[in-house]
């Protein structure tokens, strides 16, 4: 008795033939279906709950490491000509205008907190004395926005060392008289272009661009270039900031 | 993509390039602050993604095969035939001329997307890269104008495959 064959067996062995076409694509759809199932599943949490915020918060922690291997001290931000600075200049602050604090210069002390080694207040007399730079550079935004400018200071890396700042720290925290506060890391300190600010386009800072002083940093975001500083500490301690708790990267390099 | 789009929205409607707002619901993570993270998150993602498909592409010859050569005769032929309803979709594992033309623009505005996206997450240390596109400012409005590229790209890819009910088949098992 010959064995009979199953009507369906052409068509079988067509499918399996055709699956031997095809194997490396199959079980990668196998598997990509499987990992796809699992985000999906992951879903629901993902966009909204606390395990979306610790994933997101880790790449932006990776984020800084990235940035940090990234930062070149020797590269510049452009130089642009004074015909193309922007005027008016935007105001931007985390409150309206009308907010803006205003500093008198007589009482005004610049206190220097942590790892420095001459902690001595600075009155306005003795920063106004330090050599000064002239920069005009594009402070980008955040929000997307950016302005060419004018600002005049002393190099932030000078000040460092007559302050006799631990330069090997990883930290310099600027906590300001508008009660903002942010920070940043020592390599982007000691850069070339970082600036304490005490001249805006030719004119003593405007209390709506800082006074008595703003840092100017323009490998950073705008946020991470304070206004209204009243306190520089030096510091291993990682400190963040304002923006930065609410969920702006830190590092925020450009 | 779709997140580095809806994310990308949401940091758009910070400081509007175009004078409109993308919607609200359309938009991922809440605030400026929530569609940075997850942008500066999902970007990894599709650029790992991105370089396997170029390498992987280019290295075996496929998007070679797949998608070349482009004739401008065959294009103009093949929108006559779409449009009056002819166009036929027997092989569907050979791509029409159209296909083949908008597919390599999509990889075009994705490689586009990217690199402006580059430049101005970083105009100071890829400098040589964002002065390419003109400065900042202009690389940013390029980086929007290859996201609109993608989206029209994807609602038309959509579209049609919707009205190619077999191609969504041969989309994923392969034939």
């Amino acid at each position: 008795m010959t064995k009979k064959l199953h009507p369906d067996t052409g068509i079988i062995l067509k499918e399996a033939a055709s699956r031997l076409d095809l194997p490396t694509r199959r079980s990668f759809l196998k598997s990509a279906a499987g990992l796809g199932t699992l985000t999906l599943l992951g879903g629901c949490d993902v966009v909204d709950g606390v395990s979306a915020e610790n994933l997101l918060s880790k790449m932006s922690d990776f984020n800084d490491r990235v940035q940090a291997w990234l930062f070149n001290p020797r590269h510049l931000a452009r130089e642009y000509p004074e015909s193309m600075i922007t005027r008016p200049f935007p105001f931007n602050a985390y409150y309206p205008r009308a907010k803006v604090p205003i500093i008198e210069p007589e009482g005004f002390r610049l206190n220097i907190s942590g790892l420095a080694g001459k902690k001595d207040d600075w009155t306005l007399d003795r920063l106004y004395a330090l050599p000064r730079f002239t920069q005009i550079t594009r402070h980008i935004c955040i929000e997307g926005w950016s302005a060419i400018g004018k600002w005049t200071g002393v190099r932030f890396s000078e000040f460092l060392k007559r302050i006799d700042a631990d330069l090997t720290a990883k930290y310099v925290t600027f906590r300001c008289d508008d009660r903002y506060v942010t920070s940043i890391d020592m390599a982007t300190a000691l850069h070339p272009q970082t600036q304490l600010t005490f001249e805006f386009d030719g004119q003593t800072l405007p209390p709506q661009y800082g006074f008595p002083m703003k840092l100017r940093a323009p490998t950073k975001l705008g946020f991470k270039n304070p206004k209204h500083i009243g306190e520089i500490e030096i510091g291993n301690e990682f400190t963040g900031g304002y923006w930065e708790t609410y969920g702006y990267n830190w590092f925020s390099g450009l | 993509m779709i997140v580095m789009i809806m994310s990308g929205w949401q940091i758009h409607n910070a400081y509007p390039t175009l004078p409109f707002e993308f919607p609200k619901p359309l938009t991922l993570g809440g605030w400026l602050g929530g569609g940075t993270r997850w942008h500066f998150a999902a970007m990894w993602v599709l650029m790992a993604n991105g370089i396997a498909y170029l390498i992987y592409g280019l290295a075996s010859g496929r998007l070679r095969a797949k998608l070349l050569p482009i004739r401008a005769r065959a294009v103009v032929l093949d929108v006559k035939a779409a449009l009056s309803g002819t166009l036929k979709h027997d092989d569907l594992a050979t791509y029409n001329s159209v296909q083949k033309l908008l597919y390599a623009g999509a990889i075009g505005a994705s490689v586009l997307a990217v690199l402006t996206g580059l430049s101005i997450w970083k105009p100071v240390q890829f400098h040589e890269l964002t002065s390419l596109f003109g400065d900042f400012d202009t690389a940013r409005i390029l980086h929007f104008l290859a996201m609109a590229a993608i989206v029209l790209f994807l609602a038309v890819h959509v579209l049609l495959a919707l009205l190619v009910p077999k191609s969504l088949r041969a989309m994923i098992r392969g034939r």
